[in-house]
Formats: structure tokens, sequence, C-alpha cells
């Protein structure tokens, strides 16, 4: 059995401007111990759906099934989703400081964590919270534990939330953008340390990024959403490697060549325009007007998410022929030469 | 080859700022050494990348060689003349050739001005090209950022991001600077917007011949628009060189652990990579550790770096163009 199966989950919020689609028929699963990395764009509608599971959004129509362990997160009663949040699940986000509160000392919020989720005395907890912050590489945790958030540098902050989220033993962690607002070197430290706690303590991850570097680092399976829908699955070498969503090629190609890279590129190809409204999409696939091999059927009929040829599991929604896959000459030529053919429509 | 002359030279610039308590008598108890003693010459035509970490002390320098901020000490000389102690009176010739574009395209422009008058502000602030002629400027110059001219007429929040940033562009560009400072131009926005951005940047330098100095903490997109980049640590520049020169052969540590730390999109690299990772977070500018201000976090370090402060200067067969402040550079015994 998946830890958590997702199944045509949508969201949508009415707004006075109009409904708002942010998240439209979007499934993935993840295996225990696994990471899974969630990559887009601002408005992609990654955090929304993540905010979604976990019961996190007010005002929205939300549709879709979610299983975690078999049982339905969607439709779960209030205080059991409380169990599951911060319980079985935990969550790490992207400021550390706003998701700190200021007040209070840092060990005493860890404590709260501890003793919303089980019977412990606070003695106990507060051990507990020691051990913890150890765990996740707080110097001197005795006496640490004491401090207040604003004692703590950033890259402390965020280890301290992932302490938090790790207080009640979770089986999966959900990070939305954990290392955005931190330095390279301690961004480093922070992937480093999810990355062990996932060996050390079998905890399953969804990191969700909009840095291809952060994903390409961590995630065994990467899912790539765009416009509210999932534009790719696959492993992370055939993301990287060979993909088939133009919007995938795109984003790879609008990246200067790492840092360490033995050549220097040339002239950036970005993908021309920008992202459509949510509230006045596109008719067809979401991602026609920006997409170079566009074809008639492109226009009429949005895609759906089907198995292509990069490699195991790998699936786009994509109308391109499914051989047409890789960063190469060669995929780029087959990619042009599929050209408008009306129809290869179903 | 011959070198081109220095447009904007650096000596020994110094911004400390002081931390006060009381409140009656205010007393200096202590102070941010934001920028410690930079030496930098940027030359006519270069793309010089500032890159650092938060707290190094880059946006601060960066506000200072526009005279935002005062000097503590220190001399800025731009296209021949010390600008660093000028009045604001004397200074505006000197801004007409000096501009800055900032990370946030959201709060950098006015939401309640129309994008024709905020893209007019230089005009207006030097009583030049008025009427007629003022607006048709602006257009040519929404045109030359890859904006619809058209739009003269709209507000800020009628633009994304990656528009607002082309406004902001069109603002710094009005008066043909000859040096532009880049703020993090394009940290706040989404990679596929960031490449349209970084392009427009790099067609403008060739069109009017500019000059750039680039400060991002992105390494990759540092590297893709400079010709030489200078790190900074701690308010202090550690090593400066040319673009491939640093990324091939860094000399010191942090430069080092600072390249090997920046994800790769590319999963086999990532695998293949010794990754260097630093202990610790960087040290607070209030109380800066002695000797160089690196050796608590480096791997390198030795009993005299906790001592002796090194020199920027170059090391091995580096040559003048490679200093690097290292007692122990990587690459030597």
């Amino acid at each position: 059995m998946k830890l958590l199966e997702v199944t045509d989950l949508a969201v949508s919020f009415p707004t006075a401007d109009g409904l708002v689609r942010a998240v439209r028929g979007v499934s993935f699963s993840v295996d225990s111990g696994q990471t899974l990395g969630i990559v887009g764009e601002s408005g992609s509608g990654k955090s929304v759906a993540m905010l979604t599971l976990l019961g996190l959004v007010r005002g929205a129509d939300v549709s879709g099934q979610a299983l975690f362990e078999g049982e339905s997160l969607l439709d779960m009663p209030e205080p059991r989703l409380r169990a599951v949040r911060g319980g079985r699940v935990g969550m790490v986000f992207q400021d550390p400081l706003t998701s700190l509160h200021p007040q209070y000392r840092v060990g005493w919020q860890i404590v709260e964590a501890i003793r919303a989720h089980q019977r412990t005395p606070r003695a106990a907890a507060h051990r507990r919270a020691v051990e913890l912050l150890r765990l996740v590489g707080i110097p001197r945790p005795e006496q640490r534990v004491d401090d207040y958030p604003h004692q703590f540098s950033g890259g402390m902050r965020q280890r301290a939330l992932i302490a938090m989220a790790l207080a009640n033993d979770p089986l999966l962690v959900i990070a939305d953008e954990p290392t955005t607002a931190l330095d390279a070197t301690v961004q480093a430290q922070i992937l480093l340390l999810l990355t062990r706690i996932r060996q050390e303590l079998g905890t399953a991850i969804i990191m969700i990024s909009h840095d291809l570097g952060v994903i390409a680092e961590v995630a065994d399976q990467v899912v790539v959403m765009y416009a509210g829908r999932t534009a790719e699955v696959a492993d992370r070498r055939t993301v990287f490697r060979r993909p088939h969503h133009p919007y995938t090629v795109g984003l790879l190609r609008s990246l200067p060549a790492p840092a360490d890279d033995a050549i220097r590129a040339g002239r950036l190809r970005p993908i021309p325009g920008l992202p459509p409204s949510l509230i006045d999409l596109p008719p067809g696939c979401p991602f026609h007007p920006r997409c170079r091999y566009a074809m008639e059927m492109c226009r009429d009929v949005e895609p759906e998410l089907r198995p292509v040829d990069g490699g195991p599991g790998h699936r786009s929604a994509c109308w391109l022929p499914a051989d047409a896959v890789g960063m190469s000459d060669s995929a780029e030529h087959r990619r042009l030469a599929a050209g408008p053919s009306p129809g290869r429509a179903a | 080859m011959t070198v081109a002359p220095a447009l904007l030279r650096l000596e020994n610039v110094v911004k400390y700022f002081p931390i006060r308590t009381g409140t009656l008598a205010r007393r200096t108890v202590a102070q941010i050494r934001a920028v410690d003693g930079v030496s930098l010459a940027v030359r006519s035509g270069e793309t010089l990348g500032l890159v650092g970490e938060t707290g190094s002390g880059k946006s601060t320098l960066a506000r200072c060689v526009t005279r935002l901020q005062d000097l503590t000490a220190g001399r800025i000389v731009f296209a021949g003349t010390d600008i660093s102690r000028l009045s604001r009176h004397r200074l505006r010739p000197i801004r007409r050739d000096l501009q800055i574009i900032f990370q946030d395209p959201y709060g950098s422009l006015n939401p309640h001005r129309r994008v024709g008058s905020i893209i007019a502000e230089p005009f207006a602030v030097h009583r030049l090209a008025g009427g007629a002629e003022r607006r048709h400027r602006v257009q040519e110059l929404m045109e030359l950022v890859g904006l619809n001219p058209e739009h003269y007429n709209r507000f800020p929040a009628e633009f994304s991001g990656g528009q607002r940033q082309r406004i902001g562009i069109a603002r710094a560009l009005a008066l043909r600077p000859r040096l532009l400072i880049c703020d993090e131009p394009v940290s706040a926005l989404d990679v596929s917007i960031q490449a349209q951005i970084l392009n427009l940047l790099v067609d403008l330098q060739d069109e009017l011949s500019l000059t750039y100095v680039f400060i991002a903490h992105d390494l990759s997109v540092v590297r893709h628009v400079s010709d030489r980049v200078a790190v900074m640590y701690l308010g202090k520049v550690v090593e400066v060189a040319p673009v491939e020169q640093i990324y091939r052969r860094p000399r010191h540590p942090y430069t080092a652990a600072l390249l090997s730390a920046e994800p790769v999109p590319d999963p086999d690299a990532s695998d293949r990579r010794n990754r260097i990772v630093l202990a610790g977070d960087p040290p607070s500018p209030v109380d800066p550790p002695p000797g160089c201000p690196f050796h608590p976090r480096c791997f390198r370090a030795q009993p005299r770096c906790a001592v002796e402060a090194p020199a920027l200067t170059p090391r091995l067969d580096d040559g003048p163009d490679h200093p690097t402040a290292c007692h122990f550079p990587l690459g030597e015994p």
C-alpha cells in the first residue's frame, strides 16, 4: 500500500473576480521512505495542493481523493485530521521566522507540539525536545532549548522547525520550500539534514520547491506542475535527462549553466510569455500559448497524463509523440517534426 | 591586450552602522561593520559580479556606491571624480551616469502612479525633455525593455513581476547612464521569467555600452553575466578573479565552499560532486572574529588565521587579476 495516494485532486476558490482554479485534477503517490519532489513556478498550485491535503485551506471547493495509510483525508472530521497534522504528518514551511512564535521559548514550542499529540509529562517532553534539537544538529541543545526564536539564526530556526515536525515520529514530512529563505551554505546543511532524516528514520518526504537544483539534489520521484495541473511525472534522472513535456524542457533550458559546469552557456532560451491567469485559463493545453511545438489539437483538447518513453513510470500531459523525450538535437527534431496533425485526437 | 580604464574605483570603503541604546542620552554601544574596507575597480564596459551571503555587505556596498548611504571612511571615484563626499546638489549630475535597479519589483515602484510617470521621473528630477517629447522618450524606453508602449497609462499592479522589473530597468536607463548597479535583479522572479530579464540585461549592455555591477546570491546567474567576480564575506572582499578562473580554480576556501553548496539541476553531477558543507552560520558583523573573518568555519584554518587578517593579494601564479585574501589558499600545500 502507498503511504499517501492522491487522485484527481481539484481545488478552486470562489472570488469576486471569478473562480480561481488553483489545482485541477492532480494525482500522485508517495511510498514509505521515499522523497517526492514537486516543482513548479508561482501559481502552479503546488502549495495549495499540500495545504488542502492537510485541511488548511478555507473557503475552497475541493474534490478528488487523498488516502493516507488508507484513510481518506479530504472528508476526515476535524478532530481526527488534527491528530494526523503534526502527528503522523509533519510540516516544514518556507519562512522559519514567522513559523515560530516570537514570545515563547523554542523548547516550549516543541514541547507543545509533542503534548498536543501524546500524553507525556512536561519533563519527559522537555527531554525529548532536547533530543530532537540534537538530532537536527543544534549545538549545545540543553542550553539552546531555552532560547527564544530571535536568538536563533535563520538556519537554526529552520532546524528547530524540522525538529518540531519530527516531534511525533511522523511517517511523512511535507516541506514547502524549506530552504528558499536560506543562504547557499546553510541550504546545503538543511538539505543534507533532510536526506539524513530520511535515511535514519525512514520518513517519507514531500519536498516542494521552485528550484530545479534542490529537486535534483533530494528527490527520488518528481512531479512537475503547471497552471494547477501535473505536466510531467518521472524519476529524477528521467525528468532532468529525458524530459517529455515542453514546459519541463523549457524550464531546464531557461537555466544558466551550473556554476561548476565546464562551459558557460551562450544566450539563455527563456520560455516566452507569462503563465496564464487561473481565473481565465486558455482552452486546451494550458501551456499551448507559450509552447513552440503547439499543434492544432493543443488549442482545443487538454491532454491527460499518459505513459511516454523516457523511462519506467514516466508520464506526461502532452500531445507530442511518446518518443519525443530528451534535451538533445534529435529529440528537438522529433518534437518539431510532430507538426500540426488534428486527426490524432482520440 | 589593453585593459579598459576603471570607470569606478573603490578605495578602502568602510560603512559602519552604530547600535544605540538609551532614550535620553543616546550612546553608541556597538557597530555593525557592514562594509569593512573594500577596494575594487570596475572597468568600463565590463560586468563585475558581486556574490556573498546575507550580511556579507554587498547591498550596503551598492548603496554606498550610489551614495544612498554615506560612507564611514574610504573613497569612491567615479569617472575620475571623487564622489564619496559630494553634496546632494553636486551629486545630481553624477546620478545621471550612475543608476541602480533593485530586487523587489513590487516595493520599488509607487503603486499609485502610472507607469509612464514612473519611468518619466528621472526626466522630471533633472528637468529634461518636457511635454510630448518626454512621452515619446518614455515610450521609446518601454519598447527598448520589451514593454508595450500602449500600456503607458497603466498602474504597476496591472503588470507581472517580470514586467515590473522591466519598468525598473526602463526608469534606470532613462538618462542613459554609464554604470548600472543591479542589486539582485532576478532573485524574486520565476525561472522562466528570470531568463527573459537576464537576456534583456545582456542585450542592453551591448546596445548601450553599459557597465554593470551585478549583485546576486545565485552563482550560476552571476557566472552567466559576469566578466569578473568578487566574493564578499562579512564586509570584506575575499577573492576577485576573471569569471572562468574563479569558477574553475577558486583559491579561497569560502569561494570553494560556496560553489560546492549550490544545488545543481543535474542528478548525475550532484551525485558525483564532492560537497564541502561548512559548519555553522556566518558570524555576526557586530562582533566579527579576529584575524581572517572566515577562520571559525574554515576547513583549512591554522592558528595564524585567528590572529592575523590576510591581505587581498595574488597567490601562486595567479597574476594581478586574481587576488585572494587567505593565508592558506587552495592549491598551496
